[in-house]
């Protein structure tokens, strides 16, 4: 280590170097700290949204389950709202989860296990939000789906994946499983049909599932940097597209419709919820020009509800809104600090 | 130049290293030192992007793989600029300090980027830092060490590069159980840590001129230094070699797709690789200054042949996996410092840093090649015949890449600085 840099001495560049060293770690040191006094704060004084504690009122009506985002204690719990006052107190449970989706009688909770390494589980919760059994999962929470009379639940999760123009792309795993036990397996092995013939590309990914019944759903399936919207069926073990330009179907209470959202020509990462009619093949754009990257949820035959990020503090807030599913009207907010919505009607 | 560091840092590691390291300049350490604390500061936010972006930016994961492919193009374009801008102001050690503070820059600016666009904006400018800082850096190193121990300098260098992508994460990990989802905390925390690499290289690592009292080196002239008599085989064999060369995550894939153990601890995958590379760097670079760069670089590329022929196996356990990721580990150590061993040798030395970095972008590119074209064959055949192709390929390929490097280094013993050079039989 000889010669002078910058004119300076051998001291005196150590001397410069540990002024560095202690300012940039002091300084980063001291706002970890501070940012752990102000996070201890907000969980001290954050009461969250305003709760209430009957829980059993609250499922015995029409009601509204989410992931509560709501800074404090509560935060990352499913909680629920009757759907006769959305922005009202929220029933806390005791379930935490990233994704949650829930019939009268079950909940799908993708959770996840912080740590070192974070690894997540997915687990089908009962009426009385106690567990029932593990389900298999591998990668990142995506998407979850309970069909409407709670005989088969799906799960996407990201692993890493089939992209070749970059090895470290993601790639989909959607599992389907009958709740009573039996896991089906991942849907993306079916046979995929476009235009009469079967894709065979191993880059194919399919995620998204919404359920018709216990046997027909439909999802999102990718290929070659396309996106359909198929529908399948697990009897026949195949999905056929229906239509190109679709991701993260979600089908209308009257099996009518299926809203969705599209890329369309919109930058990369950005997507425009649109509404697609099973019978006329007409596609309605909805008045929300925000980017949605949600599995939307109907609300009623009418309205369709979906969750947005909210660029707060740094911290993960977010809300739920609807719009109504025949384009006209305008976005509105139903839930605030909410994400993962699903009715219980 | 040669200094041995009192207050050497206390996980240099084994004792080998430790030997090692006392006959590696204490330039090259320091340089070490700056790329583990860059690397610390990188891979704790590389650790947690991923979730940040889905979880608070709101993109989807696929946008994300979007960004994480933009990563490779652009440092690779970006490395052999780097490399002349070093050779022709002759004082690499400048451009270096451009692409080390360039990216920690970046991390402050993740700070308030929230947004496809803006986050696209802080990654690009952090991968450009990459991509000028790896050739000027890679020419400091070969300047201020004794040929014959080149690689065992670049095995130092890349261990403790290593190290530092090791430690990123748990750092990352640690602030996160103090401060649960305050992704702030941990850009502030990798800006600090990246301000504490660009100090020691400001302040510490001397400027040292690559080619002393050289007329400077005009474009013309660097490229005849590169693609001059003698350095046309090894680059040819590096291309050849990277064109046979597909990226480990799809490996990984492949790994992952066996059993769901593995599926479940998938980033552990590259700790482990990477822990590998971190224990053999040194020793492979002292054998590469022993028994030759080129030999070492060529086995190191059978060592990649026999993970192909793993991972194609149906199906073999945990011990198959870790064996898999101990010979990928073996690879990189191999190759990489190896590489930047081997060409510093052949170019003249005003030279140095852009053959070093037509060298680097060359296996990149050619590695790029081969992840598409094996992604194609992946995506027609299915991927255990393609990665048995591309296995058969290499294995074709290897004993090529030999002829074209015979003779391409002399041995030199460190066990006896005066040997006579001699040729290399291939």
């Amino acid at each position: 280590m000889s010669g002078r840099v910058g004119g300076l001495g051998p001291r005196a560049r150590l001397t410069a170097l540990a002024v560095v060293l202690l300012v940039a770690f002091l300084s980063a040191g001291g706002y970890v700290w501070r940012a752990r006094q102000d996070l201890t704060a907000v969980q001290a004084t954050a009461t969250g949204a305003p709760t209430r504690d009957d829980l059993a009122v609250v499922r015995d009506v029409p009601h509204l389950v989410f992931r509560n985002t709501a800074l404090g204690a509560d935060y990352g719990r499913v909680a629920m709202v009757p759907l006769s006052a959305p922005a009202g107190p929220r029933a806390v449970t005791d379930a935490s989860c990233e994704r949650v989706y829930a019939t009268r009688d079950e909940a799908i909770c993708l959770s996840a296990d912080r740590g070192l390494l974070t690894t997540y589980r997915a687990r089908l919760l009962g009426a009385d939000w106690s567990v029932r059994r593990d389900l298999p999962l591998v990668g990142t929470p995506s998407r979850a789906r309970l069909s409407p009379d709670g005989s088969l639940v799906a799960t996407t999760t990201f692993v890493f994946g089939d992209s070749y123009a970059n090895p470290g792309q993601f790639s989909t795993r959607t599992v389907i499983s009958r709740t009573a036990g039996e896991v089906i397996g991942d849907v993306e092995r079916f046979p995929l049909v476009v235009d009469g013939a079967v894709v065979t590309a191993v880059d194919k990914n399919l995620w998204g599932v919404t359920f018709a019944d216990d046997d027909r759903f439909y999802a999102t399936a990718a290929s070659g940097g396309k996106t359909w919207l198929v529908e399948g069926s697990l009897a026949a073990r195949r999905v056929t597209a229906l239509r190109e330009d679709a991701e993260c179907p979600s089908l209308s209470p009257d099996r009518t419709r299926i809203a969705f959202k599209k890329h369309g020509d919109l930058p990369p990462g950005r997507w425009r919820l649109a509404v697609y009619d099973l019978a006329t093949g007409t596609e309605t754009l909805l008045a929300e020009t925000r980017s949605v990257d949600d599995q939307v949820e109907w609300l009623d035959d009418t309205r369709i509800i979906y969750a947005l990020p909210r660029s707060g503090a740094g911290t993960a807030t977010s809300d739920i809104w609807s719009t109504p599913a025949d384009g006209r009207g305008a976005p509105e907010l139903l839930v605030s600090d909410a994400w993962s919505p699903a009715v219980v009607r | 130049m040669y200094v041995t560091l009192r207050d050497r840092p206390d996980d240099a590691g084994t004792s080998r290293t430790r030997i090692a390291v006392r006959r590696v300049s204490g330039t090259v350490v320091l340089l070490g030192t700056v790329s583990l604390l860059t690397d610390v500061s990188s891979e704790m936010v590389a650790s947690i992007l991923p979730l940040y972006l889905t979880a608070v930016v709101g993109l989807s994961p696929i946008a994300y793989g979007f960004l994480d492919g933009m990563y490779q193009g652009v440092s690779a374009l970006v490395r052999i600029a780097g490399g002349y801008v070093g050779d022709r102001g002759q004082r690499p050690k400048w451009v270096a300090v451009t692409g080390y503070g360039a990216s920690a820059l970046s991390r402050l600016a993740m700070l308030p980027a929230a947004g496809f666009a803006a986050i696209t904006a802080v990654v690009t400018v952090d991968r450009l830092g990459k991509g000028l800082r790896t050739a000027p850096r890679d020419s400091l190193i070969a300047a201020a060490s004794q040929p014959d121990v080149l690689g065992r300098a670049f095995g130092v260098h890349r261990a403790l590069d290593t190290l530092g992508a090791a430690i990123g994460p748990l750092v990352a990990f640690a602030l996160f159980a103090a401060v649960p989802g305050s992704y702030d905390s941990i850009f502030v925390v990798s800006f600090a840590f990246a301000i504490a690499g660009v100090a020691v290289l400001v302040l510490l690592v001397p400027d040292l001129p690559t080619a002393a009292g050289a007329a400077r080196a005009t474009l013309r002239e660097v490229f005849s230094e590169i693609g001059g008599r003698g350095r046309r085989r090894p680059l040819l064999a590096a291309a050849l070699l990277g064109l046979l060369t597909i990226g480990d995550g799809f490996l990984y894939l492949l790994l992952q797709e066996r059993d769901d153990f593995t599926a479940r601890y998938f980033p552990l995958l590259y700790v482990g690789t990477n822990v590998a590379y971190l224990a053999l760097a040194v020793p492979l670079g002292l054998l590469a200054d022993r028994v030759g760069r080129g030999r070492v670089l060529v086995a190191g590329h059978l060592a990649l042949l026999g993970g192909y022929l793993l991972a194609a196996l149906p199906s073999s356990g945990v011990g198959g996996t870790l064996a898999v990721l101990l010979l990928l580990g073996t690879f990189y150590a191999a190759t990489d410092g190896v590489l930047a061993a081997l060409v510093s040798r052949l170019v003249a030395a005003r030279a140095r840093g852009s053959g070093i970095a037509a060298a680097q972008t060359t296996v990149a590119l050619a590695r790029f090649a081969a992840s598409v074209l094996f992604g194609l064959l992946w995506t027609v055949q299915g991927p255990r015949p393609a990665l048995l192709l591309f296995a058969a390929l290499l294995a074709v390929a290897v004993p090529v890449a030999a002829w074209l490097l015979r003779g391409i280094d002399r041995p030199t013993s460190a066990t006896r600085p005066d040997a006579r050079p001699g040729e290399v039989p291939a």
